[in-house]
Formats: structure tokens, C-alpha cells, sequence
């Protein structure tokens, strides 16, 4: 064969050899702690077609890691952080939670955003008895031992929500959601409510994930012209949601619409023009007016960029840090059971205000707030609830 | 003629067994193993396209559909078990109060074992056959089946209910009783899976040296020749596009076993084109080659998204331009052609 001499076979071995010689420097595992530090994994979607939401959350975590380094660490020991990438890809979350937890021996993780990626970590958290921080609202119907879910859970902000829209706005209601679990459970949750509060369901309607043709769910709705839609189309599909019914002429200006998916970070994805009027329950809001949220806000925007914005999941990420820290420094330890017994009633000051760990169901008791979305693609608080107590497991 | 040469194929699958029962279970601990039983799922795809798109000429994109068939069934075998007496957790979420009725046969493991086997060549054989009856092939044939796993995938994704929608099945940990997560039973697994796997090389190989695997090359090169000849060229395509199919299913179903769930993700176009890159990288005219390239390309993907979180997609992208451009055969014909230099 022409192409290759001796000396190009030589290099060629040669570099293969080498080649083979880098990997193998990765495959050894890393130890979980030492004298002065301590791996903390975290596990979002950097590619694929969920990081656009989910990669953010990274930084807000970085960002609280460098705090606390800054501030001694935790226990003593610098953290670091180990990132992975769940590529969107619920086998490869799987993958990477076993890594995590088995090769690098982390003590807890920060990671997940969409309900796919926790179910799939699930099973390895139970096997290798690891700890998993979840800092994304969902649907509730979940309490593993191994996870910590710092933001709401469905029950906190649909009851509010449809609680307050039913008092400040009128009482019919039309559903509509993406055909997924989470839409589904939240609609679960909201019709007993609705008919509690005395209301009235007009119609409830589920586009496929990732839909953008919604005329036909328009046109029901302008039939039955509903005081409020309670929307829970997530993702992509809500910039064509809000654009057609903008053109159908239900703008925010004369239609009331409430979703408990679109936060900040997701109204950048949407266009800021689209979302103007429509309203949104958040545990977290960037426009909340206190010290220590303009302290957080700030901070991010120093490191990121004065363009960012923070929605809620961020800022559940940032306290997820925050609490797996408090709840090792209160046991003094990294063991997962001890960390866990220490979560219970753990106190934080967090940006949203202050925020306590339930007693026994791993979830955590917030306030939520509902916000109205400004020009600027930031919310006007029009309401703030009392503490709620999280609840996973309704009866309705 | 050398030695080296006329025996180069034996030697290496007498290799790739070395490998894969010696080297890498002596070397490797439990969670690397683990992951080469997952790379090593997806060769038996790869196998199957070995035959139906290197010798036969048949490009499938289709190849996630048969996958999914062989997961998915595994996959509701173990969730059936893992739940019972309940319904599957799924589907109380989505409402479902009564299990499918297509669910009931899949409490039975040999049902689901024949449905694995059976069902891909049920769904591929007349498909294909009709489509080939009708002389659609090359680029016609690709987009018919990569439109197919699309729709599969939506099909899916859409029925939550029913199949655990964009979830997917997860969260079951034995089989008959037998803990599937542990690192022992995962080391069994890996062992039954290698051989498995080693049997299916021999069988490819050896249909590749029979007559009818020259009858496969002549289909692909000069398909209108052989039907001059008098052979029903569209009932062969048809054929080893099932034994493809069948590999495929094979596949999936160890995959839901060694990753412990199955996603709508790997029936879609991505996964269904991912898997052609694993046999063009490995050479697509090499069994041997198919092996190496989900070897090669599961590793890279999990060593090079641990080293680079969020560049590695480039890397992995730039490996597969790299490998089309310069080694045409892929890496089984790239060796094959130093193992001839040298001697």
C-alpha cells in the first residue's frame, strides 16, 4: 500500500500509544474528601436541548461554592466541584450519578432539572447510597431518602395560585398544559381547588412536548372565554404559545394568564414582548427587595455579566449549596445518613427570604409569590403568601 | 497472500474475545465494566449494520426502532415485576387505573423473551419487503426509516400513560428475583452479554463466507444483475435487513438490563444515526470493526464529557469528520491495511 511508510507506521503506533496512555490517567478513582477538601458534584445538562434552561444553574452553584470557600469552607475543607454533563440524555444523568458517587466517592450532589433525569439518578442514589440536591419546581408525588428537593413542590404554588387568581381575577378557568407529567399532576392538583374556591373548569387541553401549532387550543379557549388560563406549556413550545395567543388577541393586557413554569430564565428564551402581562407563581422572583437578595443578585451579575437574570431554579441551586453545607457543618460530617438527619428543620436565609428544610419529608417550606411580567422581562410582585408547608403527597 | 493476512479476520475475533473475556474483566473494576456492557449493546446494532449496510448496502436510520422494540420489552418484564401487585408507577401519575392489556403478556418472561426475538422480524420483514418489492433503496430507504423513528419516538413520548412518555421505564432492580444492580450480578451480566455477543461474531462471519453472504456483496453491487439472474433480490434485502432488526432488539433489551432503564431517546433519528456512526467509525466492513467502533465511541463519549463537560461534543464530533475523511473503511480498514504494509 502507497500511503504509509515504516516512519509514518511508527508514528502513527506511536501516537496511538500515547493516546491510549492520557485516558488512562481518568479512569483511576478520586478521593471524596481529604484534609483540607471536599468534591461536591454537580449534574446538570451542559448540551443537548434542555441546557438552555438548565446550564445556568451551574453558575449560580460555582457561585456559592466560591462563596463558601471564601468564607473557610465547609468543615475546613475547600470545595470542589466535580461538573458533569447530562447531555439532556436520561441514561447518560444515570451514568454520570454513578460516577459521581462512585468514582469520585462525592458526598452529595447538586443536580437534575427535568423529573426524567431525577427518576433515571434515582436507583443509583438508592444503590450507592448517595445524596441528591434537586433545586427545580416539579410535581411533587416523590420522597426519596436520597434526595433534598429545595423548591416547590407542585402542591405550594398551584394552590396558591389558583387560590389568589380565584379571589383577585374571577372563577372560571381554562387548563392548558404539555402533555407530560408534570402539566398532568399540576392539573390533578388544580381542579379540586378550583371547585373548592367555588370555580368553575372551562376546559382543560394538553399539546404534545415541544408543539408550536396551538390554534385549535386558542380557538377553545376564545370560546369559552375563560377568567383566567392556568398554563403549564413548558419549554419551547410557550414562545409559540404566547405569540399566537398574542395574536389572537388575548395579550396580558386583556387576558389573565398564569403559569407556575415560566420564571425570568425562561421569559429570556420567550422574548420579553410576548410574556408582557401575564402572570407567574415563583417561589423566587429577581425583583424581590430585600438585602440579601440584592447582596445575591449583584454578586451573580459581578461574575456573569450584568445581562443575566435569575429565575427561581437558580436561585434554589445557589441555596442547595448552601443547605448540604449547613446540614454537614450541624453534623459535622459528610456521611450521607448523618447530613440527611441534620437537614431536618435546617434554617436558611436564603435571597427569597428565609426558607426551613420540612421535619420529615425532605421538602421545604417556602412562601411563593405571584408576579405579573413587566416589558423588561422582570415580574412585578403583586402577591406574597405565608409560610406553606410543602406536601409531596396531596389528598384530593 | 500472508499468514497474517488470510488469517487476519480469525485473529481478530480470537482477539476481541481475549478482550472482552480476559483483559477487560481482569482490568477493569465494577463500574467500568458496567459501562462496557453498555458500549458493548450497542455493537450488536452495529453488527447488524455491518451486514445490512456494508455487504448488502441497505442504509437503515432507522435502526433505534428495533432497538426500542427489544428495550422497551425488557423494560416492562422488570417494571411488571418491580411493581406488582401495583400498576406501574407511571401509570397511576398519568391516571391509568387498569394495566393495558397489551401490558398483560409481558408478566411472563418467556413471552417477552419471544416478543425480543419476534416481534422485530414481524415489523421489519414485510415492511421491508414491500418496500423493496417496490425497488425503493439508498436514500429513499434511509428516509423512510429515519421518518419511522421519528414517529415512533413521538408516538412514545405521547402516550405516557401507556409506555412512561419522555421518562421512559425506569426504576426496577431485579430480574426473577435476582438483583440486577449489584456489581456481581452486573459482572454476570457482563459475561453472559460478552458471550453472547462473541456467538453472534462467529454467526455473522460465518453467514458472510457462505454463498449467500457473495449473493449480499453482488445485491449491493449490482442489485439489477442478480434479479436478471433469476433471485428475488428484494426477499434477500429483506432478510438481512430482519437479521439486523433482530440484532437490533437484541441490543436494546441488554441495554435496559445494563443501564437499568430505557428512554424514547434511543428510538429517535439521533440515537438511529448515532448507531450507523458506530459501524462506520469500526468499518463498515468489518464485524470485528463494529466491536471496536461502539467500543471506541461509547468510551470517548463517557471519558471525554467527564474530562471536557462542556466541549466534549466537538471533540467527538471532530473524531467522526477525522475518521470519514481520512480512513474511509473506518478503523478495521485502516489497520488492515498497516497489518498488510508490515508484512
Amino acid at each position: 500500500m502507497s500511503g504509509i511508510t515504516r516512519r509514518r507506521f511508527i508514528q502513527i503506533g506511536g501516537s496511538l500509544v500515547a493516546a491510549g496512555a492520557v485516558p488512562a490517567a481518568g479512569l483511576w478513582p478520586k478521593i471524596g474528601y481529604t484534609a483540607d477538601t471536599v468534591h461536591l458534584g454537580l449534574l446538570h445538562s451542559l448540551t443537548g436541548t434542555i441546557a438552555i434552561a438548565e446550564a445556568a444553574l451551574v453558575d449560580a452553584e460555582k457561585m456559592a461554592i466560591d462563596e463558601i470557600n471564601a468564607a473557610g469552607g465547609v468543615l475546613g475543607r475547600k470545595i470542589e466541584p466535580i461538573v458533569e454533563d447530562g447531555a439532556s440524555d436520561w441514561p447518560t444523568f444515570a451514568e454520570k450519578a454513578k460516577k459521581l458517587l462512585q468514582r469520585d466517592k462525592v458526598p452529595a450532589i447538586i443536580g437534575c432539572y427535568t423529573s426524567a433525569s431525577r427518576k433515571a439518578v434515582l436507583p443509583v442514589l438508592s444503590q450507592s447510597k448517595g445524596l441528591l440536591y434537586y433545586p427545580t419546581y416539579y410535581e411533587g408525588q416523590e420522597q426519596d431518602k436520597h434526595v433534598i428537593y429545595t423548591s416547590q413542590e407542585a402542591t405550594q404554588s398551584v394552590i396558591a395560585a389558583i387560590e389568589w387568581l380565584a379571589k383577585e381575577k374571577g372563577k372560571t378557568f381554562f387548563l392548558v398544559g404539555s402533555d407530560y407529567i408534570y402539566p398532568r399532576t399540576c392539573n390533578k392538583i388544580a381542579k379540586p381547588t378550583i371547585a373548592r374556591v367555588g370555580g368553575k373548569v372551562l376546559g382543560e387541553e394538553y399539546a404534545p412536548l415541544g408543539h408550536t401549532e396551538f390554534s385549535s387550543i386558542i380557538s377553545k379557549i376564545k370560546a369559552a372565554k375563560p377568567d383566567c388560563i392556568y398554563s403549564t406549556v413548558v419549554g419551547g413550545s410557550n414562545v409559540a404559545f404566547y405569540k399566537q395567543l398574542k395574536a389572537a388577541g388575548l395579550d396580558g393586557t386583556k387576558q389573565v394568564l398564569l403559569s407556575t413554569v415560566v420564571s425570568e430564565n425562561e421569559i429570556d428564551g420567550i422574548g420579553k414582548d410576548n410574556a408582557v402581562g401575564y402572570y407567574a407563581c415563583m417561589g423566587y422572583f429577581q425583583s424581590i427587595k430585600s438585602p440579601t437578595n440584592d447582596r445575591f443578585v449583584k454578586a451573580l451579575k459581578a461574575k456573569y455579566g450584568q445581562e443575566r437574570v435569575v429565575g427561581d431554579p437558580m436561585e434554589c441551586a445557589y441555596n442547595s449549596v448552601y443547605l448540604w453545607k449547613m446540614a454537614c457543618e450541624r453534623a459535622k460530617s459528610f456521611d450521607v445518613d448523618k447530613v440527611i438527619a441534620a437537614s431536618s428543620e435546617l434554617e436558611f436565609e436564603a435571597p427569597e427570604g428565609k426558607i426551613k428544610i420540612h421535619k420529615t419529608n425532605h421538602h421545604v417550606w417556602k412562601k411563593v409569590r405571584i408576579g405579573r411580567a413587566r416589558a423588561d422581562g422582570q415580574f412585578d410582585i403583586v402577591h406574597e403568601s405565608g409560610m406553606i408547608e410543602p406536601n409531596p403527597f396531596p389528598k384530593l | 497472500m500472508t499468514l497474517v493476512q488470510k488469517h487476519g479476520e480469525a485473529a481478530g475475533h480470537a482477539a476481541t474475545a481475549i478482550a472482552l473475556l480476559g483483559i477487560i474483566p481482569l482490568a477493569l473494576d465494577a463500574f467500568w465494566i458496567n459501562l462496557v456492557g453498555k458500549y458493548l449493546a450497542f455493537a450488536f446494532v452495529a453488527i447488524g449494520i455491518v451486514l445490512s449496510w456494508g455487504y448488502c448496502g441497505i442504509l437503515s436510520l432507522g435502526q433505534g426502532i428495533f432497538f426500542g422494540i427489544g428495550g422497551y420489552a425488557m423494560a416492562m418484564f422488570l417494571k411488571l415485576e418491580a411493581s406488582a401487585p401495583e400498576l406501574p408507577d407511571f401509570m397511576v401519575w398519568s391516571s391509568v387505573e387498569q394495566l393495558p392489556l397489551w401490558w398483560e403478556p409481558f408478566k411472563s418472561l418467556g413471552f417477552t423473551l419471544f416478543t425480543i426475538l419476534a416481534l422485530p422480524i414481524a415489523v421489519a420483514f414485510p415492511f421491508s419487503y414491500a418496500i423493496f418489492r417496490k425497488r425503493v433503496s439508498g436514500v429513499y430507504f434511509a428516509i423512510v426509516t429515519i421518518s419511522l423513528a421519528l414517529t415512533v419516538n413521538v408516538l412514545l413520548v405521547g402516550s405516557q400513560g401507556e409506555t412512561g412518555g419522555a421518562n421512559g421505564i425506569t426504576d426496577f432492580r431485579t430480574l426473577l428475583g435476582w438483583d440486577i444492580l449489584g456489581d456481581g450480578s452486573k459482572r454476570t451480566l457482563y459475561f453472559v452479554e460478552a458471550l453472547l455477543l462473541l456467538a453472534v461474531m462467529a454467526l455473522a462471519a460465518a453467514l458472510v463466507h457462505t454463498r449467500f453472504g457473495k449473493l449480499l456483496i453482488a445485491v449491493r453491487d449490482r442489485e439489477d444483475r442478480v434479479r436478471f439472474s433469476g433471485y428475488d433480490t428484494a426477499m434477500i434485502k429483506a432478510f438481512v435487513f430482519s437479521v439486523a432488526a433482530v440484532l437490533s432488539s437484541i441490543g436494546g433489551s441488554l441495554y435496559t438490563l445494563q443501564v437499568g432503564l430505557i428512554t424514547p431517546g434511543l428510538i429517535g433519528a439521533v440515537a438511529s444515526v448515532e448507531m450507523v456512526i458506530f459501524a462506520a467509525v469500526g468499518g463498515r466492513l468489518s464485524i470485528v470493526g463494529a466491536v471496536l467502533g461502539a467500543l471506541l465511541i461509547g468510551f470517548m463519549k463517557s471519558y471525554l464529557s467527564e474530562q471536557f463537560p462542556e466541549f466534549w461534543l466537538f471533540f467527538l464530533g471532530g473524531l467522526f469528520i477525522f475518521v470519514v475523511v481520512v480512513m474511509p473503511n473506518g478503523l478495521a480498514g485502516t489497520l488492515q491495511r498497516l497489518v498488510r504494509f508490515k508484512a
